[in-house]
């Protein structure tokens, strides 16, 4: 099992060779929200990279940094210290080949489910034609396909769900980034989204940063586990996730599984987060 | 249907106390008149052809007063919605003009534009802007935090940003903003024919109460909220079909004509 576990990583050399090979690079990352005595150390000195067509996934407690670090992927949030680079470049601000993923669908009521998943095509003046294309191609990839003109408001959770995952991947973004998409939803629908997002990944080949509260979840999808700490936000240890891949639910039951579950929230219980509170 | 056949009943009822009563006790006609010499009022005024030109005249008045309070407002609200240093500058003037009865400046403003249909128009318009711009201003800075988070992690454009998510989340605002503008342009149009003016239903109310035909000022009253109701109404309806997608607007079919009561 010990070959599995790469162990700490804390810090990465700021090598621009490693940062140019890497979609994504973060090199001594430090926000802070506010100023003066009231700031709130969010993110404090963190570092790690993600291949070109990883799957990570960053698990931690509550109010540990991961939407903050996510927002500052995403270009929403400009760091305080430090940089963060894809593919070699600066994060000057939102770039248009990048998929985010909210935890929750954030889908605009006014628009049918087709034309949610064309929002990024419509924002970034795509063509229609090929767009609505893709876009019927992807509602069927979710099984979606009938609801195309029905909105939002007459979906359920879960389809709701699916249909921002597939808006993010519309203009066929290098990167997704995904801030705990399955947050809202029952264990069942959960696990079928999981096998449809694993399919989907193993299907694009793209680079995938999924934040997660569940460890399982994580384990599940991921090729590496970064464990994030609380209070300032720091990156813990990273597990290397060695199982082989399409992975079917069944996985979970196995021993290996089970050990890497077991590793992971014995890791998130020693940062002194509320370890104990995570499933 | 049982309802509805009760509820015409229930009218019928009224009416028929009502003329009963006026009639056993003897109460002078010029204090409550019966609900037959009211229609009659009706009658004659639409056959004499005394009420469909003063009807038009308010009607253009109300009318032309909503069409320019509303697109003022409308401007004047995204401008302050979207721009911090606007709002900040006419931040003063906004909450004084919103605590003023509006109605107050009638009297001042037919002395500065006249008797005519000037000073009527931009009275309606005075009233029905502030309901318009205030919906307005919340409704455009009530979108989503997520929402606009997702639009800006597409790289969306301030402009992308307003078309395509700022103004249809503030559309349920502003709908339900120019439904109240409609009535209040319709008021504002009526008090200024009272302080002063040639034509119009407001005008024809002062008169009868002067020559004390109480049951003309009835039947003009009936008139008035006929008008009201259509005026609602024809917002409501657009509404319905704009907002289609609203859930508050499926929901809240019966209870908006409530709103007529301010
Ligand atoms: N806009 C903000 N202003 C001030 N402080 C903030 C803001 N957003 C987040 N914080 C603080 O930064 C810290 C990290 O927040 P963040 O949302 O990144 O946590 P998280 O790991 O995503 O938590 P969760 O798992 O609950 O979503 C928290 O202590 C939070 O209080
Ligand atoms: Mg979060």
């Amino acid at each position: 099992m010990g070959d599995a576990v790469l162990g700490r990583q804390t810090d990465l050399p700021a090598s621009t060779e490693i940062a140019s090979q890497a979609a994504i690079a973060i090199n001594h990352l430090s926000l802070r929200y506010g100023t003066g005595p009231k700031a709130v150390t969010a993110l404090d000195d963190i570092g790690f990279s993600v291949r070109e067509g990883e799957f990570v996934s960053v698990v931690g407690p509550s109010g540990c940094g991961k939407s903050t670090l996510l927002k500052i992927l995403a270009g929403l949030l400009p760091p305080t210290s430090g940089s963060a680079s894809l593919n070699g470049t600066d994060i000057q601000g939102p770039r248009r080949d990048i998929g985010v993923v909210f935890q929750s669908p954030v889908l605009f009521p006014w628009r049918t489910v087709l034309g949610n998943v064309l929002l990024p095509a419509d924002v970034q003046g795509l063509d229609k034609a090929a767009m609505r294309t893709r876009a019927l191609d992807l509602v069927n990839l979710v099984g979606l396909t009938g609801f195309e003109d029905s909105y939002p408001r007459q979906l359920s959770g879960g389809m709701q769900q699916r249909v921002g995952i597939i808006r993010a991947l519309i203009h066929d973004p290098a990167l997704l980034l995904m801030d705990e998409p399955f947050g809202a939803l029952d264990a069942m629908t959960r696990e079928s989204m999981n096998v449809e997002l694993q399919r989907i990944w193993l299907e694009s080949k793209k680079t995938v940063l999924f934040i997660t509260h569940s460890t399982a979840e994580a384990v599940f999808l991921a090729d590496r586990v970064v464990v994030m700490t609380p209070r300032p936000g720091r990156i813990g240890d990273v597990f290397e996730v060695d199982l082989p891949r399409p992975r079917p639910l069944e996985v979970m039951n196995t021993e290996k599984f089970g050990t890497y579950v077991q590793r992971i929230r014995r890791a998130l219980n020693a940062t002194g987060g509320h370890g104990g509170g995570l499933d | 249907m049982i309802n509805f056949v009760l509820r015409l009943g229930l009218i019928g009822a009224v009416l028929g106390v009502w003329e009963w009563l006026v009639a056993f006790m003897q109460v002078p006609t010029y204090i409550l008149p019966p609900p037959t010499s009211i229609f009659r009022g009706l009658v004659n005024g639409f056959s004499s052809n005394l009420y469909p030109e003063h009807i038009m005249v308010t009607l253009s008045e109300t009318l032309l007063g909503f069409v320019f309070g509303t697109v003022l407002a409308f401007f004047l609200g995204t401008i302050v919605a979207l721009s911090k240093r606007v709002e900040y500058f006419l931040y003063p003037f906004i909450v004084m003009f919103q605590a003023m009865p509006k109605v107050a400046l009638a009297p001042l403003i037919v002395v500065w534009f006249g008797l005519g249909l000037t000073s009527k128009v931009i009275n309606a318009a005075l009233v029905a802007f502030f309901p318009l711009m205030v919906n307005t201003i919340v409704g455009l800075k009530s979108a989503d935090e997520d929402r606009i988070n997702l639009m800006r992690s597409l790289a969306a454009s301030k402009w992308q940003i307003f078309w395509m998510l700022r103004l249809p989340n503030a559309l349920p605002f502003i709908f339900a903003g120019l439904e109240i503008a409609m009535i209040f342009a319709l008021i504002g149009a009526i008090v200024a024919e009272f302080v002063g003016a040639e034509k119009g239903l407001g005008m024809l109310i002062q008169s009868m109460n002067i020559n004390m035909d109480v049951a003309g000022q009835f039947s003009i009253l009936l008139i008035l909220s006929m008008l009201g109701l259509l005026l609602n109404g024809t917002v409501t309806f657009i509404r319905r079909r704009v907002l289609f997608w609203d859930p508050a607007t499926q929901a809240d079919g019966k209870l908006n004509s409530d709103k007529g009561g301010v």
